[in-house]
C-alpha cells in the first residue's frame, strides 16, 4: 500500500505492506534509529513518538494508520544543535543511564508538559506510566522534570 | 587547574547524544548488505526431535539458509560453562575440549525449554525470515517435564542430559557443618524459616541483538553484539566455539541498552551470525523481541531454601544453617553454577558475627531458562535470607529488630572480618550506617506512624535490612580458587598526543554506568587538565586493551585504579624527562597540578602539553627512555571489595484490598571513595527499584510443562514510576584497602538488600494476623489471601 504522512517535518511517500508498524517504518525504511523498540508489546514505552503532537507508541499502530498524519520523532524534537530545555534538565539530574527508554521519556514528557505546564510529582508519575525505565528507578526524572517547571522534589541525596 | 574533578558530580558526557536519541545500539546498526536471522525455538518445555522439515520454509521469497542442529555437528562446539563450583564433584553437558559445556548451539535430540533455538532461517528481510521461521514443521514427541528442583531430584524423575545423572549439576556445601548442627542442637532459640526465592526476569529495555560481518578480503570476523564482556566473549567464541583463530575474531560491543548481568553471558545467536555471514558472505543480523528475551536471555534468583537460626534469649545469634535447592534451568549458563552456589553460599551471614554457619546448595538441571546473574545475584538472595531469619528470630525473643542486628554486627575494629564463609570482609562500621539510617527514617517514632496510618484504613511497616556485599571481582588467584575459568584483572592505556590531550582506551564496557565520564575524570585530576581533553574509548576489541568484563561492580574498582596507574606512569615519566632536560636530580622534580617543576625553582617549569610535545619529538631524553607517550597497565586487586550499608523500608498495606504502597525508603550505602556522585547515586536509585520490583510484583511463572506464562511485559512487571516514592539518601565513604582508589562496588550493591527491606516491611505490617513470612512478590492477592487466611495457612503462603 501506498501512503504518505509527514514525517519531522518531511512529507513521506511510501510503499509499505500492510502489517508494517509504524515504528518499522520509522527505523527500518526512513532509518530513524532513535525511536527504539523494548517489547512490541506497547508496554514499555521506548518506541514513543508524537502523532499530530500527542504521543503514541508507535509499535501499537500499523504505519498504513499513520496516513496523513504529523509524525515527530525524536530526531524532529531536538534542537538542531544542543538540548532543548527539557533535555539540559535532564541531563543536570542524570535522568539518563543507559539511554535506551531516553527517546521516549524525552517525548512522553514533552506531551505531559505542553497540556499541563506544572504538574505535581504525582502527574508526572502517572504521566510517565507509559514508559518504562529499568536504570534510573525514575528518581533523577521526575526530579529533572519538577526543576524544570520550577518545583523541588526528592532533594534528598548527599 | 586546582579545582577538585576527581570526585565531583560533573554532568555525564554520554548523556547529551543519548537524550537525542544519536548514540548507535546493536539493533540500530545496518551494514550494505545486511540479512537478517530469525530463530525457530522450542514451543515445548520437553520434548525429544523427531524430525524437521524445512522444505517449504526453503522455497519461501528471500530465503536464502535454514540451519539445524545436526547442520552444525563438527562445525560449532557446544558452549562452555566457566564457573565451575570449585572443589566438588559436578556434571555438566559435554564439550569436546573436556571442559564443562553448556548446550549445543541449535538444539540436537531433544529440547530442554521453552525458548530452546531448533533452527535458524536466514533471508533478505527480518519479515521474510519470520514468514519462513512459521512454515518450519519441527515433528516433536512430548517428554515429562520437571520445573522445580524438587521435582528435578525426584527418584525416577524425567532425566535431561545424559551425562548429568539425577539432574544435580552440583552439590555445593560450605562452612562448619557439625560445629553448626552442634551448635543449633545447644541453643535456647531455634528459628526455622522455608522459604523460596522466586525466578525473576532481568527485563533490560534493550532486547539482545548480534550482528556477523565477514571480511572476505582479510578473513576477519567482527561482532556487533549487545556483550557487557566483548573481550572476553572474544575469546571464548573464538576459541571454544568457533575454532578460529582469536587475531581473526574483533568484538565491538556498541551502546547497550542496560544489562544487569543478562549481557555477560554467550547465547547461541552470537556464533551463528558469525559462522552464517563467513558461509554467506553478507553481514548477518539477529534481534531479539521481547518476548524472545523472557524465554531465552538468562534469568534470575529462583532458590528454595530451608533455613535454621539459633541463639540465645538476649539477643546474641550463634548458629545459621542453610539448604538451599537452585534451579539452574535447562543448561548451565556461562557462570550460572557458581552463581548459583558460591556467590549465594557464601554471603548468608551478612553483616553479622556468626560464629557457626553452613550452606548447601544442590544444584539442579529442571526444564525452565537457563539460570544466570541477575542485578545483586547471589548476595541478594543470601541477604534476603539471613533478613528475614533476623526479624523472625527477634519476633520469636520478643526483640526490637534493630537491637537485634545491632548487638550482632561485626563492629568496626574486627575488620578485617573473615566470615567463616570465604569471604574476608575489608573495611567499615556497619552498626553505624543502621544507626544513620533509623535516624533518617525516625525508627522511634514508628508506633505513632503506625497510629496514624491505621485511621486511614491502611496498616504501617517499617522493614529493616542491611547488607555487606561481594564486589568488585578479582583477583584472578581467588577466583580459579573459586572455579571460575578466566582472569579478573583489567587495563587501560593512555595516550597523549602532541598536543597535550589525551586518549585513555579501557578494557572495561559499560551499559548505562557513564564510564566515559568518571575514568576521564581519573585522569584529568592525576594530569591536571581539562577533563574534556581527556578522551575515552572502549569496547572494541581491536582498539581496547584486554577487559575482563563488566560484571560484579568490578568496572570502577578494577578498571580505575589500572587507569590511575597508568596516568601516573605518564607523570612519572614527564617528571624524569624534564630532570634531564633542565639537568638536575629527578628527586628535585615534583609532577604537581598539570606542570612538572624544579622546586624551589619557579622558572624551571614546564606544562603538561610542552612536555608531551617535547617527549613526542624526542630530541633530548635521558638515556634509555623511548620517545612518545603509549602506556599501558594492568591491575588485579589484593582481594575482592565490600559495599555494605542498611536500608529501611517504609509501607502501608491497604487493610481492605492488600495493596501494598511503598511510601518511604531509606537507604545509606557506603561504596567507598566516589569518582562521580552524580553517577553513582543513580545507580543506587536503580538498583534500588530493582530490588523493589522482585519484592512486590515481579516472578516468572511456569506451568508444569515448563511452558513461560510471563513472556511479556504485560504479564512480567517491572516497576513505573508511579510505584515509588523519592528515596531519601545517604552515603559514606570508607576506602576498601584493596585498591589505590579505595573504591568498592556501586553498581549493584543496593539492590542486595531491598527485596528484605521491604519484605520485612509488609510482613511488620501484617504481623496482627499472625502472618511471620510471605514470599515474594508481595501482590495485593498474595497480602490479601494472608489476611483473609484461616490461622493454619498462613505461614508461608504464597
Amino acid at each position: 500500500m501506498r501512503i504518505s504522512l509527514s514525517v519531522n517535518n518531511t512529507s513521506v511517500e511510501q510503499e509499505v505492506e500492510p502489517r508494517v508498524l509504524l515504528v518499522d517504518l520509522i527505523r527500518d525504511d526512513l532509518r530513524l534509529t532513535g525511536t527504539k523498540v523494548g517489547c512490541d508489546t506497547g508496554q514499555c514505552g521506548t518506541c514513543t513518538v508524537l502523532l499530530d503532537g500527542r504521543a503514541v507508541k508507535s509499535c501499537s499502530m500499523l504505519a498504513v494508520q499513520a496516513e496523513g498524519t504529523q509524525i515527530t520523532t525524536i530526531e524532529g524534537a531536538n534542537a538542531e544543535t544542543g538540548l532543548t530545555d527539557l533535555q539540559e534538565a535532564l541531563w543536570k539530574e542524570h535522568g539518563v543511564q543507559c539511554g535506551y527508554c531516553t527517546p521516549g521519556m524525552v517525548l512522553a514528557l514533552q506531551d505531559l508538559l505542553a497540556t499541563n505546564k506544572a504538574p505535581t510529582e504525582q502527574e508526572v508519575r502517572c504521566g510517565l506510566a507509559g514508559n518504562l525505565c529499568r536504570c534510573t528507578g525514575y528518581q533523577s526524572v521526575v526530579r529533572a522534570t519538577l526543576a524544570l517547571t520550577g518545583q523541588t522534589g526528592g532533594d534528598d541525596n548527599v | 587547574m586546582s579545582e577538585k574533578v576527581f570526585g565531583a558530580g560533573l554532568k555525564p558526557r554520554e548523556d547529551p547524544a543519548l537524550l537525542r536519541g544519536e548514540r548507535k545500539y546493536t539493533a540500530d546498526i545496518t551494514l550494505p548488505g545486511m540479512v537478517h536471522m530469525e530463530f525457530v525455538r522450542s514451543a515445548h518445555g520437553h520434548a525429544a526431535i523427531r524430525s524437521i522439515d524445512v522444505a517449504e520454509a526453503q522455497a519461501m521469497p528471500g530465503v536464502l539458509r535454514i540451519v539445524t542442529g545436526a547442520d552444525l555437528e563438527g562445525k560449532l562446539m557446544p558452549l562452555p560453562c566457566i564457573w565451575v563450583p570449585g572443589g566438588v564433584e559436578s556434571h555438566f553437558p559435554p564439550h569436546p575440549y573436556g571442559l564443562p559445556g553448556a548446550g549445543t548451539v541449535l538444539a540436537t535430540g531433544s529440547v530442554r525449554f521453552i525458548g530452546e533455538p531448533v533452527a535458524v532461517v536466514v533471508a533478505e528481510t527480518r519479515a521474510q525470515a519470520a514468514d519462513a521461521v512459521r512454515a518450519i514443521r519441527v515433528d516433536y514427541e512430548v517428554l515429562p517435564a520437571v520445573v522445580t528442583p524438587e521435582q528435578a531430584l525426584a527418584e525416577g524423575a524425567p532425566q535431561l542430559h545424559d551425562a548429568v545423572p539425577g539432574n544435580l549439576n552440583a552439590l555445593w556445601t560450605c562452612g562448619d557443618a557439625d560445629g553448626t548442627d552442634a551448635a543449633i542442637a545447644d541453643a535456647e532459640v531455634v528459628v526455622k524459616l522455608d522459604l523460596h526465592n522466586r525466578r525473576t526476569i532481568n527485563s533490560p529495555l534493550e532486547p539482545r541483538a548480534a550482528i556477523g560481518d565477514y571480511d572476505p578480503v582479510t578473513g576477519e570476523s567482527t561482532l556487533y553484539a549487545t556483550t557487557q564482556s566483548p573481550h572476553n566473549h572474544r575469546f571464548l567464541l573464538s576459541a571454544l566455539v568457533l575454532g578460529m583463530p582469536f587475531n581473526k575474531l574483533r568484538v565491538i560491543s556498541p551502546e547497550v541498552g542496560g544489562s544487569f548481568g543478562t549481557k555477560g553471558y554467550l547465547y547461541p545467536d552470537m556464533p551463528l551470525v558469525i559462522f552464517l555471514s563467513r558461509e554467506l558472505q553478507r553481514p548477518v543480523k539477529w534481534q531479539d523481541s521481547r518476548e524472545g528475551l523472557m524465554r531465552s536471555t538468562v534469568q534470575g534468583r529462583d532458590h528454595r531454601q530451608y533455613a535454621t537460626i539459633a541463639g540465645t534469649r538476649d539477643g546474641r545469634i550463634t548458629a545459621l544453617r542453610c539448604t538451599s535447592y537452585a534451579n539452574l534451568g535447562a543448561y548451565p549458563s556461562t557462570i550460572g553454577p557458581g552463581v548459583a552456589t558460591a556467590l549465594m553460599g557464601r554471603s548468608i551471614t551478612g553483616t553479622y558475627d556468626i560464629e557457626h554457619a553452613f550452606c548447601e546448595v544442590y544444584a539442579t538441571f529442571t526444564n525452565t531458562v537457563p539460570l544466570g546473574a541477575q542485578r545483586g545475584s547471589g548476595r541478594a538472595e543470601a541477604t534476603f535470607l539471613i533478613e528475614r531469619l533476623v526479624d523472625r528470630f527477634a519476633a520469636t525473643i520478643g526483640m526490637d529488630p534493630a537491637e537485634v542486628r545491632l548487638r550482632n554486627m561485626i563492629r568496626p575494629e574486627q575488620q578485617p572480618f573473615d566470615n567463616r564463609m570465604g569471604w574476608l570482609y575489608d573495611s567499615g562500621d556497619y552498626g553505624a550506617a543502621l544507626q544513620r539510617a533509623l535516624e533518617m527514617a525516625g525508627y522511634t517514632d514508628r508506633e505513632k506512624a503506625k497510629q496514624a496510618a491505621r485511621a486511614r484504613g491502611k496498616l504501617l511497616g517499617v522493614g529493616i535490612s542491611t547488607f555487606v556485599a561481594v564486589c568488585g571481582v578479582g583477583p584472578s588467584p581467588r577466583i580459579a580458587k573459586e572455579g571460575m575459568l578466566g582472569g579478573s584483572w583489567e587495563s587501560a592505556n593512555i595516550r597523549v598526543h602532541p598536543t597535550g590531550e589525551v586518549t585513555l582506551t579501557i578494557g572495561v564496557t559499560g551499559t548505562g554506568q557513564s564510564h566515559e565520564t568518571t575514568f576521564a575524570q581519573i585522569v584529568a585530576q592525576e594530569f591536571g587538565v581539562a577533563v574534556d581533553s581527556v578522551q575515552v574509548l572502549h569496547s572494541d576489541t581491536v582498539k581496547a586493551p584486554y577487559g575482563q568484563g563488566t560484571y560484579g561492580s568490578r568496572s570502577y574498582s578494577v578498571g580505575g585504579p589500572a587507569v590511575q596507574i597508568a596516568a601516573r606512569q605518564v607523570t612519572d615519566k614527564m617528571r624524569l624527562a624534564a630532570a634531564h632536560m633542565f639537568g638536575v636530580d629527578e628527586k628535585q622534580v615534583v609532577f604537581r597540578d598539570g606542570t612538572v617543576q624544579v622546586e624551589g625553582d619557579a622558572e624551571k617549569t614546564k606544562s603538561f602539553s610542552d612536555m608531551a610535545m617535547a617527549l613526542w619529538y624526542g630530541w633530548d631524553l635521558p638515556p634509555g627512555m623511548e620517545p612518545a607517550i603509549d602506556v599501558t597497565t594492568t591491575f588485579d586487586p589484593a582481594d575482592f571489595n565490600y559495599p555494605y550499608g542498611a536500608h529501611i523500608a517504609i509501607v502501608e498495606v491497604d487493610e481492605v484490598t492488600g495493596d501494598v504502597e511503598l511510601v518511604r525508603y531509606i537507604a545509606v550505602n557506603d561504596v567507598g571513595p566516589v569518582g562521580n556522585p552524580l553517577v553513582v547515586d543513580g545507580q543506587i536509585e536503580g538498583s534500588i527499584v530493582h530490588g523493589v520490583g522482585q519484592a512486590l510484583m515481579e516472578v516468572a511463572r511456569y506451568d508444569e510443562t515448563g511452558a513461560l506464562l510471563t513472556d511479556n511485559l504485560h504479564k512480567y512487571a517491572i516497576p513505573r514510576a508511579s510505584d515509588v516514592p523519592f528515596f531519601e539518601m545517604d552515603r559514606t565513604e570508607t576506602p576498601t584497602p584493596h585498591n589505590p582508589l579505595g573504591a568498592k562496588g556501586a553498581g549493584e550493591a543496593a539492590t542486595v538488600p531491598t527485596a528484605a527491606a521491604v519484605t520485612n516491611a509488609v510482613c511488620d505490617a501484617l504481623a496482627g494476623f499472625g502472618v511471620e513470612h510471605l514470599d515474594m512478590p508481595l501482590t495485593a492477592e498474595t497480602v490479601w489471601r494472608a489476611m483473609n487466611a484461616d490461622t493454619t495457612s498462613r505461614n508461608g503462603a504464597q
